[in-house]
C-alpha cells in the first residue's frame, strides 16, 4: 500500500480529466487501476494490498492467459444482437478482465477509466468482470471524452457473472461531449445468494445514449438492483433502461431512476421485470423533473409475471419542482436559482446506492458539479 | 421610524379576497400576538409579510425599517431578516436536515453554540435524515423554530408554534424564543389561535384578525383571558368592532 503510484506516468492532462468520473490519480483507497484510452490499454495494476485477491488485465491478454475465458465471451450476450455488438464482434481494441477470486473480500474499489482522446474515434470495448464464489467488491468505472474531443462514439459490451454468494456493487459514469453517441451492452448472470447492484450516472451533456443493461437472477436467492441518476441537458436524448429476469426462487430485483430532464433534452426511461418462479419479487420506481417546456421524459414500466407468487410493483411519477420547496427554501435566504439546484441536487440522491462512505461522498462530489453547472 | 409598519392591506389567494384591510405596527424589540379563528386570515397575512408569491398584495403597503417592501421576493425579505416557520413545512428528499440547518447557518460546520441549541431542540439524531422526512408534528415544530432562530433574522413570523406540539416542547420553543428576542432585541409577531404560548413569550401588543380586518387592538393577556371565556364568538358578535374608534388602532 505504501509503494508509490505508477500513474504519475500517466499524461497529467489525461489523469485530471479521469477525476472527473471519480479516478483516484493517486490510487489512493483504491484496490486497483485499469487505463483505457482510445484504442490501447495504457494501465492496469492491482495495489499490493489486494494482490491474491483479484486479478486485473486487459481482456485480450486474460484470454490468452485464461483459456476458460472463451468460453464467458459472448455468453450472455449475442454477438448479432444489433448492429453494436455485430461491430464489437468483429474487432474492438480491448477492455477490462476483472475477477474478484473466491471468497476473497476488495474493500476498496476497482478503479477504471475508458477514455477517448481522438476526434471522431469509434471505441469498441468489451469487459468480463468474474465475481467469484463468496467474493465482494465494489467498482468505479467511468467512461469519458477529453475535453478537447467534439464528437466520437463508444460502443461497450459489459458482461458480467456474479457466482454463487458474491456481491458486486458496479457503478459508472458517463461523462460524454454533446456530440457523442454511445451504446453500452450490458448483461449480468447471477447465481444462488448472489447480488449484483448496478449504478449508472450520466448527469453530463450527450448526443445520444441507448442502452438497456440485462440482469437475470438464476440462482435462488439471488439479488439485483438497478440505480440510475439522469440529468438531461441541451438537445440530449437518453434512451436508459434496465431489465431484471428473475428465473431463481425467491429472487429480488429493484430498478429505481430519478431523471432530470432540461434544455429540451429527451429522455426515455425503460423498465422491466419479469418474474418467472415462485416467491420472486420486484419493485421499479421511476421519479422523475421536467425543467422546461421542450424537454421529455417518458417512462415505459413493463412488468410481467408468469407464476403464482410473483409479486411485483410499480411506481412513476413526473412533474415540475414543487413550487413550495423552492419558496421554503427562499425563506432561508437561497436565490430562487440556489433553490432549484439544491431541490434538483437533493432529488439524484446518491445515497439509493448502497455504496460505502468514502465512495459516496466522491460520487456526491460529481453530482454537487452537475447540478451546480 | 415603526420596525414593521403594515398599512391598508388588502391579500387576495387567486380570485379570492382573504384579507381585506389589515394595518398595524410593530415596533423593533416588541412581540406582537395575533389572535383569530380558524379560517380567519392569519397564515394568510404572515405569507404575505414573507412575501409568498402565491399571495398576492392587491393594495396596502408593508414597511420593514424603513424600507417599502410590498414587492420584494422572498429571499430579499429573509435577507433583510424577515424569516417564517412553516406551519406544514415540505419535506425535501436528498437535502439533509444538517445541511439545511448549516445554510440557515450560514456556516460549514456547526460550532458548539450551534450544537447546544440543536440538542436542546432534540433534533441531533434527526440531522441525518432528509429535511421534513419522517419528522413527527413536534419535530417539525421544532425544526421550523430552529431554523429561525439560526437565520438570526430581526422579525419572526410564528404561525401557531403553540398548535400540535405537547407542553414540554412549547416550553422549550417559547424559552428560547424569548431568549432569543430579548437577547438580540429583534421582534416576533406570534400568530395563535388557542394563545398557549402567551404562558411563556412576553408579548406588549395583541390584535384579533376577523372578517379579513385587524380588530380590538389592546394588551395580549386581556384579549387572551377575553377569548379564553367567551371565545371567538363573542368577537364576531362584538358590537365594538365595529365602532370607528377600535379600526387600525
Amino acid at each position: 500500500m505504501a509503494e508509490k503510484s505508477e500513474l504519475t506516468r500517466i499524461p497529467h492532462q489525461i489523469l485530471a480529466e479521469a477525476y472527473r468520473v471519480g479516478l483516484s490519480p493517486s490510487e489512493e483507497g483504491r484496490s486497483g487501476t485499469f487505463l483505457h484510452v482510445d484504442q490501447n490499454t495504457i494501465y492496469s495494476k492491482i495495489n499490493e494490498f489486494f494482490k491474491g485477491k483479484l486479478e486485473l488485465m486487459d481482456v485480450k491478454k486474460a484470454i490468452t492467459e485464461h483459456p476458460w475465458l472463451k468460453d464467458m465471451v459472448w455468453r450472455l450476450i449475442e454477438k448479432d444482437k444489433d448492429e453494436y455488438t455485430r461491430k464489437v464482434a468483429e474487432s474492438f481494441s480491448g477492455g477490462y478482465f476483472m475477477r474478484i477470486l473466491p471468497q476473497a473480500e476488495v474493500t476498496f474499489p476497482i478503479q477504471s477509466c475508458l477514455m477517448i482522446t481522438e476526434e471522431g474515434l469509434e471505441q469498441r470495448i468489451h469487459n468480463i468482470i468474474l465475481a467469484e464464489e463468496g467474493s465482494k467488491a465494489h467498482i468505479i468505472t467511468g467512461c469519458l471524452q477529453h475535453s478537447t474531443v467534439n464528437s466520437a462514439s463508444h460502443i461497450g459490451v459489459t458482461e458480467i457473472y456474479v457466482k454463487k454468494e458474491a456481491t458486486l456493487n458496479f457503478t459508472m459514469i458517463h461523462d460524454w461531449g454533446k456530440e457523442t453517441w454511445v451504446r453500452p451492452r450490458t448483461a449480468a448472470l447471477i447465481e444462488e445468494g448472489g447480488a449484483f447492484i448496478s449504478n449508472y450516472l450520466c448527469l453530463k451533456p450527450v448526443k445520444d445514449v441507448q442502452m438497456y443493461p440485462t440482469a437475470v437472477c438464476e440462482g435462488e436467492n439471488s439479488k439485483v438492483s438497478f440505480n440510475t441518476i439522469l440529468y438531461g441537458h441541451k438537445d440530449s436524448r437518453l434512451d436508459i433502461g434496465s431489465k431484471a429476469i428473475l428465473n431463481g426462487e425467491e429472487t429480488r430485483a429493484e430498478l429505481i431512476t430519478r431523471a432530470v430532464a432540461g434544455n429540451s433534452s429527451q429522455i426515455t426511461v425503460r423498465g422491466l421485470i419479469e418474474g418467472n418462479s415462485p416467491g420472486s419479487k420486484g419493485h421499479l420506481e421511476c421519479r422523475g423533473i421536467i425543467l422546461d417546456e421542450k424537454s421529455l421524459i417518458h417512462s415505459i414500466p413493463e412488468l410481467i409475471a408468469r407464476r403464482k407468487g410473483v409479486e411485483i410493483t410499480h411506481e412513476a411519477a413526473i412533474g415540475k419542482i414543487s413550487e413550495t420547496e423552492i419558496i421554503y427554501l427562499m425563506t432561508r435566504k437561497m436565490s430562487r436559482e440556489q433553490a432549484v439546484s439544491t431541490i434538483i441536487r437533493g432529488f439524484m440522491d446518491v445515497g439509493i446506492m448502497g455504496l460505502p462512505k468514502h465512495l459516496e461522498e466522491e460520487i456526491s462530489r460529481i453530482v454537487d458539479l452537475a447540478a451546480g453547472s | 421610524m415603526s420596525f414593521l409598519k403594515v398599512e391598508g392591506l388588502m391579500v387576495k389567494v387567486g380570485e379570492k379576497t382573504i384579507l381585506e384591510d389589515v394595518s398595524f405596527n410593530l415596533k423593533r424589540g416588541e412581540n406582537y400576538v395575533l389572535f383569530g379563528p380558524n379560517g380567519s386570515g392569519k397564515t394568510t397575512l404572515l405569507n404575505a409579510l414573507m412575501g409568498v408569491p402565491s399571495y398576492e398584495v392587491a393594495r396596502g403597503k408593508i414597511t420593514f425599517m424603513g424600507v417599502d417592501i410590498t414587492g420584494f421576493p422572498v429571499d430579499e425579505r429573509a435577507k433583510l431578516g424577515i424569516s417564517m416557520g412553516f406551519q406544514n413545512p415540505p419535506e425535501i428528499r436528498g437535502l439533509k436536515f444538517s445541511s439545511l440547518l448549516k445554510l440557515c447557518a450560514g456556516k460549514s460546520e456547526f460550532d458548539e453554540e450551534d450544537q447546544k441549541l440543536i440538542e436542546a431542540f432534540r433534533l441531533t439524531e434527526m440531522l441525518d435524515r432528509d429535511v421534513n422526512v419522517g419528522f413527527s408534528g413536534g419535530e417539525r415544530k421544532r425544526a421550523e423554530i430552529l431554523q429561525m432562530l439560526l437565520l438570526k433574522p430581526k422579525l419572526l413570523l410564528l404561525d401557531e408554534p403553540d398548535s400540535g406540539v405537547d407542553v414540554e416542547s412549547l416550553k422549550l420553543i417559547a424559552s428560547e424564543l424569548q431568549r432569543y428576542t430579548e437577547s438580540t432585541g429583534s421582534s416576533a409577531l406570534i400568530v395563535t389561535h388557542k394563545g398557549d404560548i402567551l404562558e411563556y413569550v412576553e408579548a406588549e401588543h395583541a390584535c384579533v384578525l376577523l372578517d379579513g380586518r385587524t380588530h380590538c387592538f389592546s394588551n395580549p393577556k386581556r384579549i387572551f383571558e377575553q377569548i379564553k371565556s367567551l371565545g371567538y364568538e363573542e368577537c364576531v358578535t362584538c358590537q365594538k368592532r365595529k365602532a370607528v374608534g377600535w379600526r387600525n388602532g
